[in-house]
């Protein structure tokens, strides 16, 4: 019995959300009396993945297949289902991604397996049952989920748990090839297109998110929103009002219909906090609200508030944190 | 091109969500049920896709019991030929997926489309469950859906971009905003959808592999400490020395 922990990589570095997974996988693995093993899909460096072991991974497979740099979803699959039936993994642990969510329900059917996607906790295994809390209902809730099937696949969402870095910790990179064909790769993706990030922090991984509303007024004045991100080294985000009208694009809509983050700190300027948008960014840790409308729904919701005008505040808060830095 | 669409029963986006007392189920009193926001986007792409190439259908399925049935009809409305209910209440994503599965398998469908995750239990899995249950390809989630023959032509959202992906007949997308703009039934549609076939057939396959032991809701907040607009910058040194983010 072990554990499995697939990691996602990308030009040669392990994604933040895969060393959140890795750690939550060694923590599983603790649990059970058992070691974590890695299997790592994306494009990754020999050095980066023995530092897994700062996360407490002792073993890492690795496919180098050029063909596998770019998400592939059948041979993706393959290739997690072939190391978890080397390594006999009982549990296996991935990222609450888009490749995560993907691989992780195919490999549900080909291993037989119960799957909790959304995973916000360790997982507790008091009285014999193996339960997974999640987040659901948009993030308006909570669900206590028992795995009954004999191998469980746990999708952490991210945010959930700070990754551990043990220092001088290293994993054993083994070689590993799934054998794969031609016809693994028939839905490989044709072209790439990268869009241009604020600051270079991508949304979904952001630690810190700067979002704006209506009350912006127009895209013209979205620099007052890319300028405190800037500072902060944080994302940007935007209501769906705002992607609605293309003042900002579909990707950085947050919200029920669109991305759901978890960041230590959301800061909503010139969002009023209707409920839809509430359930998409309600698990950050801290939220500041700015807004000049006193009564704004969105101040219930809040740790921190300023009423006033996001015009005159947003630069003040660009020059104090540049001052503090 | 024979398309399915899978549909969920949903409470409204607006509703503020409880629970039974024992925490075991959800609080459906004084609750409207909606279509699924995203498989709207599902539903209008397909019908898009069926006017843009004659002699196309749209089926719309849904997993549910009869109470489910007005949403059944809306989707009629909205432009889909037919419609099957399965009639079973949703245990879990397998479930769901495996009566997806055996639906498609006997009804020969070239493309199944549905929303990315259903806003309640937000699970992202079906998708993937039916094209592998099925051994056909999976794109998710797809941002564009473009139809030539039997090739399509998608945008999959990934982490800072999108992949153009080229997949042939049969497979499965699961799909989100920007594919189209969800359309709302007019009273022609309203009044063709009460005729249009609604079939129930009984439920498939083998027992849900998850159980929902207990919800709970989040923690309440403490209140929002407020910081004069005049004096901006104290929040920032509250963030660092207090809340301890940045």
């Amino acid at each position: 019995m072990s554990v499995l922990v697939v990691v996602e990589c990308a030009e040669g570095e392990v994604k933040k959300s895969s060393l959140e997974v890795a750690t939550y996988g060694a923590q599983v693995a603790a649990m059970l009396g058992t070691t974590a093993t890695a299997v790592a899909v994306g494009e990754a460096t020999e050095a980066n993945l023995a530092k897994l072991g700062e996360q407490g991974i002792t073993k890492v497979l690795y496919d180098a297949e050029p063909r596998l740099k770019d998400f592939v979803n059948n041979a993706y699959t393959k290739l997690i289902a072939t190391a978890a039936e080397q390594e006999g993994a009982q549990v296996l642990v991935l990222a609450n991604s888009n490749i995560g969510a993907s691989v992780g329900s195919r490999l549900s059917v080909r291993l037989k397996a119960s799957l909790a996607t959304n995973a916000v906790e360790l997982p507790k295994t008091d009285g014999g049952q193996f339960v997974v809390k999640r987040g659901a209902f948009s993030g308006k809730a909570f669900s206590d989920v028992v795995l009954s099937g004999d191998r469980k696949i746990i999708a952490v969402k991210k945010n959930s748990l700070e990754a551990q870095h043990e220092a001088g910790k290293t994993a054993e990179v083994v070689a590993f090839a799934a054998q794969l064909s031609d016809a693994d790769f028939a839905d490989a993706p044709k072209q790439v297109v990268m869009q241009e990030q604020t600051g270079g922090v991508l949304l979904p991984e952001a630690e810190l998110v700067v979002s704006g509303g209506r009350g912006m007024k127009g895209p013209e004045n979205w620099h007052l929103i890319e300028d405190l991100a800037k500072a902060l080294h944080a994302g940007t985000a935007c209501s769906k009002p705002v992607s609605d009208v293309d003042w900002r694009p579909h990707h950085e809509h947050v919200g029920q219909t669109g991305i759901t983050i978890s960041p230590n700190l959301y800061i909503a300027c010139g969002i009023s906090g209707a409920i839809q948008h509430l359930a998409g960014v309600n698990s950050s840790k801290v939220i500041v609200v700015i807004n000049k409308d006193p009564e704004a729904p969105f101040f219930k919701a809040a740790d921190y508030g300023i009423v006033g005008d996001v015009f005159d505040v947003l630069p003040k808060l660009t020059a104090a944190v540049k001052e503090l830095n | 091109m024979k398309f399915l669409v899978c549909i969920s029963n949903v409470p409204d986006t607006t509703t503020k969500i409880s629970f039974t007392p024992d925490n075991k189920e959800f609080n459906k009193a004084g609750v409207q049920f909606v279509i699924n926001p995203w498989d709207e986007y599902a539903l209008t792409r397909a019908i898009e896709l069926k006017e843009a190439n004659a002699g196309s259908t749209v089926t719309v399925l849904n997993v549910g019991e009869a109470d489910t049935e007005p949403n059944i009809r809306k989707a009629l409305a909205i432009g889909a030929d037919d419609a099957i209910r399965v009639n079973a209440a949703p245990q879990d994503a397998f479930f769901v997926a495996e009566q997806i599965a055996a639906v498609a398998k006997d009804g020969g469908y070239d493309v199944i489309l549905m929303g990315k995750e259903s806003i309640d239990y937000n699970g992202f899995q079906v998708h993937g469950m039916v094209g592998e249950l099925l051994g056909i390809p999976t794109v998710a989630p797809a941002m564009k859906l473009d139809m030539a023959g039997t090739t399509a032509t998608l945008e999959r959202e990934i982490e800072g971009g999108k992949e153009i992906v080229e997949v042939s007949t049969p497979f499965v997308a699961s799909c989100q905003q920007p594919m189209c703009e969800p359309r709302i039934p007019n009273m022609r549609g309203i009044m063709t959808a009460r005729t249009k076939p609604l079939k129930v057939v009984a439920p498939v396959g083998d027992p849900a592999r998850t159980q929902v032991a207990e919800f709970a809701l989040p923690p309440k907040k403490q209140g929002v400490k407020l910081i004069d607009a005049a004096n901006a910058g104290e929040l920032i040194k509250l963030l660092r020395n207090e809340a301890k983010v940045i």
